[in-house]
């Protein structure tokens, strides 16, 4: 079952190299154990089979799918294009709007249409405070990760008054099945510019905040900086995008780099691990990334705030989405990264093929590379900031 | 104390019996009031209220877990050690309870006055180790033991930083029975021994400060790896393994540990107190001091650090296991052993 590999070089002890006076060799077996499914720092249901030599993790196997739900069978069962939306939510359940907003787009660009200037700044709007939303939960879960109780539940304090707006817009708190085909379902609310900007207002002093008592933290680097570091190439070779791959120092950003949405006419700068604390690709590297992303998003969502002009937040499609036969992949920066939507159509009324590209999948993928030869607690660093949500992992 | 209960009863075993039951007492009413606060505490830190509904303010919610923890149903892996694992609950808390004897909790009354007070509850303290390496193999479960192995290397490593800090107030005191190094701290707080004891000069003192003030606060640290808090708490690490050693555990035996581990932290912070703040003395010279005010002023200050403890508990994040490691052997030791040296210097001079 276990395939053997060579110990990685760095390991800390190697008791194979120890030898009593008699000339036996002290090494002992290596133990195998199941982190998760459940686990309460596997972030869902991931089932890690982990190979340690005491707390030394010499091998880790990720098995995925407790929770597949076989996203792209049903989009292609479903009577209407429109009709998939509902389980993009689903896929990646703590980002939805960036879901919706890259299944949207893709059957957008298979129908070659444009949709009014009003949906793409509340578009932007709505997944930049997705995004928030987002960071705050990976943020929250891995200072759980580090032991750090107390910003967890900080982040979730802030992320409530982003579910508020999204209730006020939309009805929904998670699964918002808002951005549509061609548009959104509802133009916004009276009075939510007034209370998005509330929010910015408020939200900006609580990441320095948040800063003070957990990133900048003393034990909190010691814990994050050095481990789990991630090599730009072995991130480019597995596919990693987004902050995993930003912290490693790359510049690729799909919200600049390929642009959609209106992202290229508000201003804001794509954040880099700089290994400001240790080495470029490390853990801190990529949690300040998410840190400094929420502060870009906040800048976007006030940019689009002050810019979002009137008009239809529905363009006008077809009441039956009926594309010509054809292909298309799209992809989006979702919070996690890469989020593509493959999608082939037959010329009938619903999908013939619906692939997404998940982000999370090839985050995950890449952790046997960088966690081999660390510790236990380590390895939970490295699960936490790869950011994974197994929804999106398994679909 | 113990004459009273001898007047009163006269058979020896009986005296033993009733002067064993106050800690007893205090530790079973103490560990519900910190349940309580450490929940409140960590909920206001967190922008929660905690719970509101159980009496006012939830004060009853103690009580109410405590309820449920008592009726819920005893579990006991089939696969494990049925005997180890009933037995480690209840020395963990043997070790943690046998500690109480020796702590003095007022001029009056003291469990066992003991010559070597210090040093016996340092070496009753660590049957705890046994009792978390027993229920650690006993539950047959791989987190369990993974927790109680780091927990035996944390406490044995930090009992070294712990006896060193001792030994430092010993040295300034002059004695390891508590009743007598408590009396020497006597006269206000400016004779307690972190500001260098009672029996030195204004000059000793000034250059005794900076040693003692550090020995004091690297007891505190090893006290808080000793009791398995944040950010020492390795071996109870929820992320990481679970639940540790208790992982298995449920009903009246999970509670026990919870027991231990709130008079644990009781214990440490009594002893610390003791040792560098003075135990039962009044902060105030004569005034405010006696058997009564002896009670109120050692559960005072041991309530300090306990909150303190708690506060710590929800601010920090955990160490890993090499830099605890790092922390107990290359930091803290070599620390203490330029205070041990500084201060038989200065006392020397």
């Amino acid at each position: 079952m276990i395939e053997s590999k060579v110990l990685p070089t760095d390991y800390v002890t190697k008791p194979a190299d120890l030898v009593t006076s008699t000339g036996r060799s002290l090494r002992t077996d290596e133990m195998i154990i199941n982190m998760g499914p459940q686990h309460p720092s596997t972030h869902g249901v991931l089932r890690l089979e982990i190979v340690v030599d005491g707390e030394i993790v010499v091998d880790v196997i990720p098995h995925i799918g407790y929770l597949h739900r076989c996203f792209e069978k049903h989009a292609e069962h479903m009577t209407n294009y429109q009709q998939v939306i509902p389980y993009a939510d689903r896929m990646d359940y703590v980002a939805s709007m960036n879901n919706d907003w890259g299944y949207a787009l893709a059957v957008e660009r298979l129908l070659k249409i444009q949709v009014p200037p009003r949906v793409e700044y509340i578009r932007v709007i709505m997944a930049e405070l997705q995004r928030i939303a987002s960071h705050l939960i990976a943020l929250g879960t891995f200072g759980i990760d580090m032991g750090a109780f107390t910003p967890f539940l900080w982040c979730f304090r802030d992320r409530e008054r982003i579910l508020d707006l999204f209730e006020m817009t939309c009805g929904a708190r998670l699964l918002y099945n808002y951005i549509w085909v061609g548009g959104v379902s509802h133009d916004l609310p009276a009075k939510f510019v007034e209370r998005a900007k509330d929010f910015c207002a408020y939200f900006k002093p609580k990441i320095k905040e948040f800063n003070d008592l957990l990133t900048y933290n003393e034990i909190f680097i010691k814990r994050t900086a050095n481990v789990g570091v991630l090599p730009r190439d072995i991130g480019i070779n597995y596919a990693c995008s987004g902050p995993m791959l930003r912290g490693s120092g790359i510049d690729w950003d799909l919200r600049r780099d390929d642009p959609y949405g209106v992202y290229n006419d508000v201003e804001w700068e794509v954040q880099i691990g700089r290994g400001e604390m240790g080495t470029v690709g490390d853990v801190w590297d990529r949690f300040i990334v998410k840190v400094r992303e929420m502060e870009q998003s906040v800048r976007i969502i006030e940019q689009a705030l002050a810019k979002i002009p009137d008009g239809n937040v529905q363009a006008a499609i077809p009441k039956r989405i009926r594309p010509d036969a054809g292909e298309i992949y799209v992809r989006t920066e979702s919070p996690r990264g890469e989020l593509g939507f493959y999608i082939i159509s037959d010329g009938t009324t619903s999908p013939y093929r619906v692939k997404a590209r998940s982000p999370a999948f090839a985050n995950l993928s890449v952790i046997h590379e960088i966690a081999r030869g660390c510790m236990i607690a380590d390895l939970v660093a490295i699960v936490g900031s790869t950011d994974i949500v197994l929804g999106e992992v398994d679909r | 104390m113990e004459q009273l209960f001898q007047s009163l009863a006269g058979n020896p075993i009986v005296v033993s019996v009733l002067l064993a039951l106050p800690p007893l007492i205090f530790i079973l009413l103490y560990a519900l009031v910190t349940v309580y606060l450490e929940m409140k505490i960590a909920a206001h830190m967190q922008d929660r209220v905690a719970y509101m509904r159980t009496g006012w303010h939830g004060v009853l919610q103690p009580v109410a877990d405590m309820l449920k923890l008592i009726q819920k149903e005893d579990i006991i892996p089939s696969s494990g050690d049925k005997i180890l694992f009933i037995l480690a609950p209840y020395l963990i808390f043997m070790g943690t309870y046998a500690g109480f004897a020796a702590i003095p909790f007022s001029p009056a009354y003291v469990g066992s006055n003991v010559n070597l007070g210090v040093f016996y509850i340092v070496a009753a303290t660590s049957i705890v180790v046994v009792g978390l390496l027993m229920s650690g193999w006993a539950s047959n479960n791989k987190w369990s033991l993974l927790g109680s192995m780091r927990s035996a290397a944390q406490l044995v490593s930090y009992e070294l930083p712990t006896i060193l800090a001792i030994l430092v107030a010993v040295m300034l005191t002059g004695s390891l029975n508590l009743q007598e190094v408590i009396q020497a701290q006597a006269g206000g707080f400016w004779n307690w021994t972190v500001f260098g004891g009672g029996s030195v000069s204004v000059v000793q003192k000034i250059f005794l400060l900076p040693f003692t003030i550090t020995s004091f606060l690297i007891l505190f640290t090893a006290s808080l790896a000793e009791v398995n808090r944040t950010p020492f708490d390795l071996p109870e690490a929820e992320s990481e393994l679970v639940q540790g050693y208790n992982t298995e555990y449920s009903g009246m035996k999970f509670a026990i540990f919870y027991l231990s581990e709130y008079a644990n932290m009781f214990l440490v912070s009594a002893v610390a107190t003791c040792l560098f703040l003075g135990g039962w003395q009044s902060p105030f010279g004569e005034a405010l001091n006696g058997p009564f005010w002896g009670v109120f002023w050692l559960v005072l200050k041991g309530m300090g650090f306990v909150v303190l403890q708690i506060w710590i508990r929800w601010t920090l994040p955990r160490l890993r296991v090499d830099q605890l490691m790092y922390t107990s052997w290359k930091v803290l030791t070599p620390m203490l052993f330029v205070c041990i040296f500084a201060v038989g210097f200065i006392l020397v001079l």
